[in-house]
């Protein structure tokens, strides 16, 4: 097994990314956006991808800082802190490795786009309430050299803002993974408006026409490129989860330590310690997982499924249990929206949903182990 | 073998060693309490296996590892005696030798004792030749432990002590004991305790062992009445036997929580509870659940000893390794108890043992520190919540 320690430049990447997202993307950042009507701020993805965070996954070659899985875990695992919103999942993290596993021109453009910060994706997969790419029903049926696509998917995050989509569909042998312009003729993109004030949209495929061209890997091949991209993606967002845990339960220790009743600040009361301490175990056993995730996918990636869903379905958990401990221990001010508790609350309950859920993981982990 | 130092290399060798030395019988994998070999001068080898397995360990220093060779140790670094237990977990061989003399004493004596100590005391518990117990808990003195009242006089030459302990595991067994008794009664209470060593069969020691709910009695009440020990049988300085203390109830936290070793290549707790559970829905999802945190508990403890390894300091947060494995470790008994359903309900029956496990498993969240008592560490101690 690989260390589980952050090396010197994990934790200086950690440190500068923390020292950033203070001062650019604290809280209330995400707040002002949401005031604001606004689900997307390009100047700091800009300056996100300068850092080399865009490019994080892109290798060298196409501008990428290729800092490896482990590092993308680093950064989001910052990010979800103060919840800072970006296409750094979507865009860096999945696209980017789906990319990866396709060495064609087009793909290398894309790559270089990506680490640039002028391109963003979101990938289509879903279309039921949960998350299973594998039963994608959409169709892209065969015409002529290429493919029409009908059909409607769900909960694709980022899918409003995004330049391309990366989109599920069945092509009769199997699934095949398109990479579309957004805006190509037939598809419609429906913004919703979500409880964590981030994009996402409902996408319908109006007999959308892709061609060969279109196809990101092999017709009825899907998930050899898709899978990396998922299983990095999962990962990453675990990362995030721990994260915003993480970012909720500091919250709430200095509120123990601050708000006073019957005379005490009401940490020294053992109910409210012995929680709070169960809770920071919780995301000390956790974030082991986080590391371990990252350190698998890029030591070992065809066998880091077990470690990505084992991080997935352990940071769901324990952004579950961080978020509301949060709430309940801030009293009547966590159920306030001038207080930003309920930012990471809602935050955790889309984070939960997306890419699989504990259910969905837990399940994976299972069958890796043998029931 | 031990010379090597490229860790390829070594990984080889120990393989090799393993399949060369390990007699079949040591390699089923169990690490339940009946499996143990404590050693001792009283211990009765379970198999012929049991003993050539000690023996060629102990040998080569392999059943202290990391503890260094001129004290009975292998003298392997982190990253080696990873590989050694990563190897031995492979196969599934048994650990050779386990007591509280390289649990705690050892720890301790390699940290505050001096060189005499080490080279006398050391080597016999590498060999397994002497059997430590521990005495620590007093009747009044449990989680308030520093308020422990055993007392030992300053007799010029030596000490006289007397008084009770509590919980000594295996004191009717034991060759020795490391107490801490209270050598200055003006004191502020953590201020006034020592920590000697003593041989068992000294006059006016005796023991009575206490009979638990799981039958068995692993540990016993323990009595001192007059009992002499010469004045170079102290660890440490006298009246601050609490850092000795404190140094080692970290390790037994770590120690009571290490129960994760291996856990990608045994075989999973959820696949046992599946095949005996049938399609129980429940049981499934809760076995599901006690893989997921059981797997992350067993990768925390992996990334704590790596951070060990690399110098970082890890101090109280051991308290959460403890809390996280012991309460871990009684979900999956009362997992495994579901599972037997009426089967596991019978002391002998086609699952015995299985009752009397799961029965010692409600001890683990209350020795070495109960849950609670590790949650207060931890929110004071880590956390800097008041009180």
């Amino acid at each position: 097994m690989a260390n589980l320690t952050f090396t010197e430049e994990e934790v200086m990447l950690a440190d500068m990314a923390r020292g950033f997202l203070d001062e650019n993307a604290p809280v209330s950042h995400l707040r002002g956006l949401r005031d604001a009507g606004q689900i997307y701020d390009a100047g700091l993805w800009a300056e996100m991808a300068q850092m080399g965070w865009a490019g994080v996954l892109v290798p060298e070659g196409a501008g990428g800082s290729d800092m490896g899985h482990a590092a993308a875990g680093v950064l989001s695992t910052e990010m979800g802190k103060t919840l800072a919103t970006s296409p750094f999942l979507s865009t860096a993290v999945m696209a980017a490795t789906a990319l990866r596993q396709v060495s064609d021109d087009r793909a290398q453009a894309a790559l270089t786009g990506i680490a640039a910060g002028t391109l963003r994706y979101a990938l289509a997969l879903d279309e039921g309430r949960k998350h299973d790419p594998d039963r994608a029903q959409m169709q892209a049926v065969r015409q002529g050299n290429g493919f029409r696509l009908t059909g409607q998917k769900a909960f694709v995050v980022d899918g409003a803002g995004a330049d391309r989509l990366l989109v599920l569909a069945h092509t009769g042998e199997g699934l095949t993974l398109f990479d579309l312009p957004a805006d190509r003729a037939g598809i419609n993109r429906a913004a919703a408006t979500m409880i964590d004030s981030r994009d996402s949209a409902t996408v319908t495929f109006s007999d959308v026409e892709a061609t060969g061209e279109d196809v990101l890997g092999q017709v009825d091949d899907a998930m050899t490129v898709l899978r990396p991209a998922l299983q990095a993606g999962q990962a990453a967002l675990a990362g995030e989860l721990t994260g915003l845990a993480a970012g909720a339960f500091g919250m709430t220790t200095a509120y123990l330590k601050e708000r006073k009743q019957f005379g005490v600040p009401i940490g020294a009361f053992q109910a409210l310690q012995h929680r709070a301490a169960h809770l920071w175990s919780e995301i000390e056993i956790t974030s082991s997982a986080i590391i371990h995730a990252g350190r698998m996918l890029d030591n070992d990636p065809d066998n880091a499924a077990l470690a990505v869903s084992l991080a997935k379905a352990r940071a769901t958990d324990t952004a579950q249990l961080a978020v509301q401990e949060g709430v309940q221990m801030h009293g009547g001010m966590g159920m306030t929206d001038a207080f930003d508790m309920g930012f990471y609350l809602k935050r955790a309950r889309v984070g939960a949903e997306w890419l699989g859920d504990y259910g969905y993981h837990a399940a994976r982990v299972a069958r890796l182990r043998g029931f | 073998m031990l010379e090597i130092t490229d860790p390829k290399e070594f990984r080889h060798a120990i393989r090799a060693w393993l399949q060369e030395n390990c007699p079949p019988e040591m390699r089923d994998g169990d690490t339940s309490e009946a499996s143990i070999c404590w050693g001792g001068k009283n211990w009765n080898f379970t198999s012929d296996a049991q003993k050539t397995w000690l023996e060629r360990c102990a040998a080569l220093g392999l059943t202290v590892p990391h503890w260094p060779r001129a004290y009975g140790g292998a003298g392997l670094d982190s990253a080696r005696f990873k590989i050694w237990r990563q190897e031995r977990a492979a196969i599934g061989a048994r650990s050779p030798l386990e007591s509280f003399g390289i649990w705690m004493l050892g720890p301790a004596l390699l940290h505050f004792g001096t060189e005499e100590q080490k080279t006398t005391i050391l080597p016999p518990i590498a060999r397994g030749e002497v059997r430590w117990c521990q005495g620590y808990s007093e009747p009044g003195a449990g989680s308030d432990l520093a308020s422990l009242q055993t007392k030992a006089e300053d007799q010029g030459d030596h000490w006289l002590v007397n008084g009770q302990k509590i919980w000594t595991s295996y004191a009717d067994q034991a060759d020795w004991i490391f107490c801490l008794v209270r050598t200055d009664r003006d004191a502020a209470k953590h201020k006034g305790i020592s920590f000697i060593m003593f041989d068992m069969n000294s006059d006016g020691v005796s023991t009575k062992p206490i009979r638990l709910i799981s039958g068995s009695s692993p540990f016993c009440e323990t009595f001192f009445d007059n009992v002499r020990v010469p004045k170079s049988q102290i660890v440490g300085t006298e009246n601050r036997g609490w850092d000795v203390a404190k140094y080692l109830l970290t390790h037994e936290r770590e120690m009571i929580s290490a129960a994760g070793e291996g856990m990608f290549s045994g075989r999973a707790l959820g696949a046992v509870l599946a095949e005996e559970g049938g399609d129980d829905p429940i049981l499934r999802a809760a076995a599901m659940r006690a893989e997921v945190d059981a797997l992350a508990v067993g990768l925390t403890l992996e990334r704590y000893k790596d951070m060990a390894a690399g110098g970082q300091e890890i101090g109280d947060a051991s308290a959460m390794l403890k809390y996280a494995g012991t309460e871990l470790n009684k979900r999956k008994h009362e997992l495994l108890m579901s599972a037997g359903g009426s089967e596991a309900l019978e002391w002998d029956g086609p699952m015995a043992g299985r009752p009397q496990d799961w029965l010692r498993t409600k001890a683990n969240s209350i020795e070495g520190g109960t849950s609670e008592v590790m949650l207060s560490i931890l929110s004071r101690r880590v956390l800097g919540l008041p009180g």
